[in-house]
C-alpha cells in the first residue's frame, strides 16, 4: 500500500513539475508547482517527517506560491517567448556535448551501488555515537535547533531580517529615483 | 515499505533535472524562478530520505534551513523582478541583455 502511494506521489510530482516547465501560461506553471510542491509533501509523510511536511504545504504551497501567483498576476507577463537561439548551430553542438555530459553522468553514478543496504531503517530512539536519532515529532525538530544548531539557527533568522530590508529598500529605491527622474 | 533509498535518490534527481531543463529552456524569469525552487525541492527530498536513512536527524534540521534560505531568496528575487520589469517593461531574459554579456 505504502509502495502505491509512493509511485503515485513520485509520477504526479514529475509530471506537474514537467507540465510547470512546458506550460506556455504562466499562471497555469504556477498551479502545476503547487501540485509538485503538495506531492513532495506527501513524499515527505511517506518517509516519516511529517513537521516537515507540515513546513512544505505551510511555506512552500503557501507563502511562495501566493507570492508567485501575485508577481504574476500583477506583471502580465505572458509574453510571447522567442525559441530562435534553439536554430543556432552552436546551440546544437552545446546541446549535443550538455546532453552527453549528463547522461555519461547519470549512468555512471547509478551502474553499480556503493550502499551496503537500500532499506530505509525503523524509527528508534537511540542513534549512532555523536548523532541524534531521527525523530518524526516536531518537539525534537525544537530540541536539536536550540543545542546543536544554535548558532545556524541565528544566523538564518538575521538572513530573514535581511531579506526583509533588502526587499523593502529594493522597492523603495526605485520609486524615488524615478520620482527625482521626473 | 519496500522502497528504499535508491528510489528516493532516482526521483529526487529526476526532479533536479526537471527543474534543470526548465532554466536551461525557458526565457521567462519567473519560470526560472520556479524551477530553481524546483530543485532546491529535489534537494530537500534527497536529503530526507539519507538522513532517514542514516538515522540522524541532521539532513532534516538542514531541509528546515534550506527552505527558510529559499523563501528568503523568493522574497528578494520577486522584488529585484518586479523592479526590471518597472525599468524594462519586460521578464524576458533574452530582451535583458543591458549588461552585453
Amino acid at each position: 500500500m505504502i509502495d502505491f502511494l509512493f509511485y503515485i506521489f513520485a509520477s504526479l510530482m514529475l509530471f506537474s513539475a514537467l507540465a510547470m516547465v512546458l506550460n506556455k501560461n504562466a499562471v497555469n506553471s504556477a498551479m502545476c508547482m503547487i501540485v509538485a510542491l503538495v506531492s513532495t509533501a506527501g513524499l515527505f509523510v511517506l518517509l516519516e517527517a511529517y513537521f516537515l511536511a507540515i513546513l512544505q504545504v505551510l511555506v512552500y504551497a503557501g507563502a511562495v506560491m501566493v507570492l508567485f501567483l501575485f508577481i504574476i498576476m500583477l506583471l502580465d507577463v505572458d509574453k510571447e517567448e522567442n525559441y530562435e537561439y534553439l536554430k543556432h548551430k552552436f546551440a546544437f553542438i552545446a546541446r549535443l556535448i550538455g546532453f552527453s555530459l549528463l547522461f555519461f553522468l547519470v549512468f555512471n553514478s547509478f551502474s553499480e551501488t556503493h550502499l551496503p543496504s537500500t532499506e530505509l531503517v525503523q524509527i528508534t530512539n537511540e542513534g549512532e555515537a555523536g548523532t541524534i536519532a531521527f525523530s518524526n515529532t516536531a518537539k525534537s525538530f525544537g530540541q536539536i535547533l536550540f543545542t546543536k544548531y544554535m548558532l545556524p539557527f541565528q544566523v538564518i533568522g538575521f538572513l530573514l531580517l535581511v531579506a526583509m530590508i533588502g526587499v523593502i529598500v529594493i522597492s523603495k529605491k526605485q520609486s524615488t529615483s524615478t520620482d527625482t527622474g521626473k | 515499505m519496500t522502497i528504499g533509498i535508491n528510489e528516493f535518490i532516482i526521483v529526487s534527481s529526476l526532479l533536479f533535472l526537471v527543474g534543470l531543463f526548465g532554466v536551461i529552456f525557458r526565457r521567462n524569469t519567473i519560470i526560472i524562478y520556479m524551477s530553481i525552487e524546483l530543485m532546491l525541492n529535489a534537494i530537500n527530498l534527497a536529503l530526507v530520505a539519507f538522513s532517514r536513512y542514516n538515522n540522524a536527524m541532521d539532513g532534516a534540521i538542514f531541509v528546515f534551513f534550506i527552505m527558510t534560505v529559499a523563501a528568503a531568496e523568493v522574497a528578494v528575487g520577486l522584488a529585484i523582478i518586479v523592479m526590471l520589469y518597472r525599468q524594462k517593461q519586460t521578464v524576458l531574459v533574452n530582451e535583458l541583455n543591458q549588461l552585453k554579456g
